[in-house]
């Protein structure tokens, strides 16, 4: 980047470079050891993010994120965490994604945002036109070509006739057109990692129907299973790869929460997942990879006698839950110490070690709780006192008793968060039944002394047993 | 002779078919007055169980403790599959309901959570597997009593903000309860007594309904009948039934 400002660009030679930078330290390139690690970026990236990645030479990587944003909630999370990952890492990146290959390749490299470039679904025609010719993937003695005969951007290349350009330029002209437009295909090989347990099948006819995949799915998940039990690992993750006849490749990925060898409970978590193949025309082969294993050792089981004690499979069901409404809709909670009550619940993975830890037993603390507090109007009689009557979402409720208050001050030192604009906000929080015997939880914001505590108003926050 | 052994084989088969014949465990509430009128002497292991509260948030949280008093007196891990993320966590320890066993399951809709639930219920091993919906059918009510009676766990549908007044759909289930929140006793200090519902067995396959109104769940789950409410007009004509 550096480089960069002082005007020194790829294609120069040393001598002139050296006329920008005197002090200039020149590198060889070792485009051999620049491609391994963008492999081993790749199969990063494949870890993390989707089973289809593969390296770009010289400086790219493709990654097909089809379906695999809901891990990250949002598409934008996932490119965010990306950016930020790789950024951690030391390197420059430049992040985009577009409903084309061809497209996102354009963008990445042509508008130096700095953040991730997301090309809403539809139009990627409307942003490519607007790029240089040079963002096709053209050789450089063709843009330089097009370049003089004035072409400067892409929808000029768009609208002009093809016949005599095809001519000059050869047809790759306007293949890399079409493949940026989303008219011709442009498939990617995605790469494996190496030394994981691996299974193919390759067919003499294309199948295309779910009972076939399912058939499939089970010879392939028991050759991974025994390849696995061989180097005495167990499944974390699998993808599964559904090679298309006409050269596209579909993938579906599981996890599991514990590492698993069992063949039958595998293959149910891949069935499951059939239904978001797209067979197309047909499918030629399908692959099987194990790219997350973890040591498990083997076991023995210990007769008729164990079956009774054993506890239930947890593992089981909480990976068919979690593989049907995703990883992190599953949890358990637990304490966290923090003042505030929205904030006092930690979440943790629902098959973790059990802590033992609770919370105080001697609070009150409601069952159901408004995910904000929502402000109602309230008489009290004095001002420290529970209020006698609240109207909430125009219900009148009148008070018979109460109890309170309990006073909770706001975490100042929380630099996000609602309360960083107001960081001596106190809550003072009132138990109230009502005539019918329904128990709320309301608080008054403020200490009645100082202005910068709150402004008095009244919350509902909640409803106990 | 011969006729009562026909008699008898006839019944087994009846009982077979009704799913009544496999004998679980049931999970008593302590109080005489309401496990007498439970087929079993209480909450039925392995069997679907409705509960309600009303449109009013109050009387719902009465029913999440209720519930939760319930699973806290079983043993093992429980699911509980929700739609709304109002559910607070620490009263349900407050009820004797520990952390480490309640897994959630936030499932966003209706048909999830009912899909979540059955996924559950295939796993004997567990206490029990509740459910958050809005609304569900009767199919739905068969599919989970037929899972739950294969696996053995207590399944316990909740209907949301359910109407007091709606006309209740036929249901498979074995129970259905209706909890809504009842005055306490006024201490005469600023300060709250321990909380009284109004428990109503709505319907009990089996038996007749009833209601009651008891004191909520203490630290181990357990609710109370309260000496000063047993003498109430309509809980006199119940004694009278029962003794």
């Amino acid at each position: 980047m550096a480089a960069r400002a002082l005007g020194i660009r790829p294609g120069l030679t040393v001598t002139q470079a050296r006329l920008f930078a005197p002090e200039l330290e020149v590198v060889d390139a070792e485009p051999e050891a620049d491609l391994e690690g963008l492999r081993r970026l790749a199969l990063w990236a494949g870890q993390r993010y989707s089973p289809f990645v593969s390296p770009d030479a010289p400086d790219g990587i493709w990654l097909d994120i089809t379906g695999c944003a809901s891990l990250f909630s949002t598409e934008k999370a996932l490119l965010k965490d990306l950016h930020r990952r790789i950024a951690a890492f030391g390197l420059t990146v430049q992040v985009a994604v577009a409903d084309t290959a061809g497209c996102a390749h354009a963008v990445a490299r042509h508008v130096p945002a700095g953040r991730p470039v997301t090309i809403e679904p539809g139009v990627h025609r409307k942003a490519i036109a607007l790029l240089p010719i040079a963002a096709l993937r053209l050789p450089a003695i063709d843009v330089e070509g097009l370049r003089k005969l004035g072409f400067e951007r892409i929808e000029q290349l768009i609208g002009a006739p093809r016949g005599p350009l095809a001519k000059r330029f050869g047809r790759d002209l306007h293949r890399r057109l079409d493949q940026a437009l989303g008219n011709v295909p442009e498939p990617i090989e995605p790469i494996f990692p190496e030394n994981v347990p691996r299974a193919r099948r390759g067919f003499m006819e294309p199948i295309a129907t779910s009972e076939a995949f399912a058939q499939v799915i089970g010879d392939l998940v028991a050759d991974a299973v025994e390849q696995l039990g061989r180097i005495g690992k167990g499944a974390r993750r699998l993808d599964c790869y559904f090679h298309r006849v006409d050269g596209h490749t579909q993938a579906i990925r599981i996890g599991t929460a514990a590492p698993s060898r069992d063949a039958r409970h595998l293959a149910k978590l891949l069935c499951a997942r059939i239904e978001t193949v797209e067979p197309g025309l047909g499918i030629e082969a399908m692959t099987l990879v194990t790219p997350l294993v973890e040591s498990m050792a083997a076991r023995q089981g210990e007769g008729l006698e164990s079956l009774g004690r054993r506890g239930p499979d947890l593992a089981g069901l909480v990976d068919a839950l979690a593989n049907r409404f995703g990883q992190r809709s599953l949890h358990r909670s637990g304490p966290r110490a923090s003042a505030m009550p929205e904030r006092s619940i930690a979440l943790s993975p629902a098959l973790g070690r059990p802590t033992g830890a609770a919370w105080d037993d001697d609070l009150p603390r409601p069952s159901r709780m408004l995910e904000r507090p929502e402000p109602i109007e309230v008489i009290a009689l004095l001002p420290d006192d529970a209020p006698r009557m609240f109207i909430w979402r125009r219900k009148r409720y009148r008070v018979t008793q109460g109890d309170g208050p309990e006073r909770l001050h706001g975490e100042w030192w929380r630099e996000g968060g609602h309360e960083a604009g107001t960081p001596l906000a106190v809550r003072d929080y009132y138990q109230v039944e009502t005539e019918t015997g329904g128990r709320y939880w309301l608080f008054r914001l403020g200490d009645g002394t100082s202005h910068a505590t709150g402004s008095m108003r009244w919350f509902i926050h909640g409803a106990f047993a | 002779m011969r006729q009562s052994v026909v008699l008898e084989h006839l019944r087994a088969r009846i009982a077979q078919i009704e799913g009544v014949g496999t004998r679980r465990a049931t999970i008593p509430f302590g109080i005489a007055d309401i496990d007498d009128r439970l087929p079993g002497g209480g909450i039925a292991t392995g069997a679907l169980h409705e509960l309600a509260g009303s449109p009013d948030l109050a009387d719902d949280a009465s029913a999440t403790v209720f519930v939760a008093g319930i699973l806290a007196r079983m043993d093992g891990p429980v699911f509980w599959c929700l739609r709304w993320r109002d559910l607070f966590a620490p009263a349900l320890h407050l009820a004797g309901l520990h952390p480490d066993r309640v897994i959630h399951v936030e499932a966003g809709s209706d048909t999830n959570v009912l899909l979540a639930m059955e996924e559950c219920l295939r796993h004997s091993g567990l206490a029990g597997v509740v459910g958050e919906v809005s609304k569900y059918t009767t199919t739905a009510s068969k599919r989970l009593q037929l899972a739950a009676e294969s696996s053995g766990v207590a399944a316990f549908v909740f209907r949301r903000a359910s109407k007091t007044e709606q006309a209740a759909e036929g249901t498979a289930a074995v129970t259905r309860w209706r909890i809504t929140a009842f005055p306490s006793e006024d201490l005469g200090i600023p300060s709250l007594g321990r909380p009284r519902w109004n428990v109503a067995l709505e319907r009990v396959r089996g038996g007749n309904p009833h209601a009651w109104i008891v004191e909520g769940c203490d630290a181990t789950g357990r609710i109370g009948l309260s000496s000063a409410l047993v003498d109430r007009p309509a809980a006199a004509d119940d004694r009278k039934f029962v003794a």
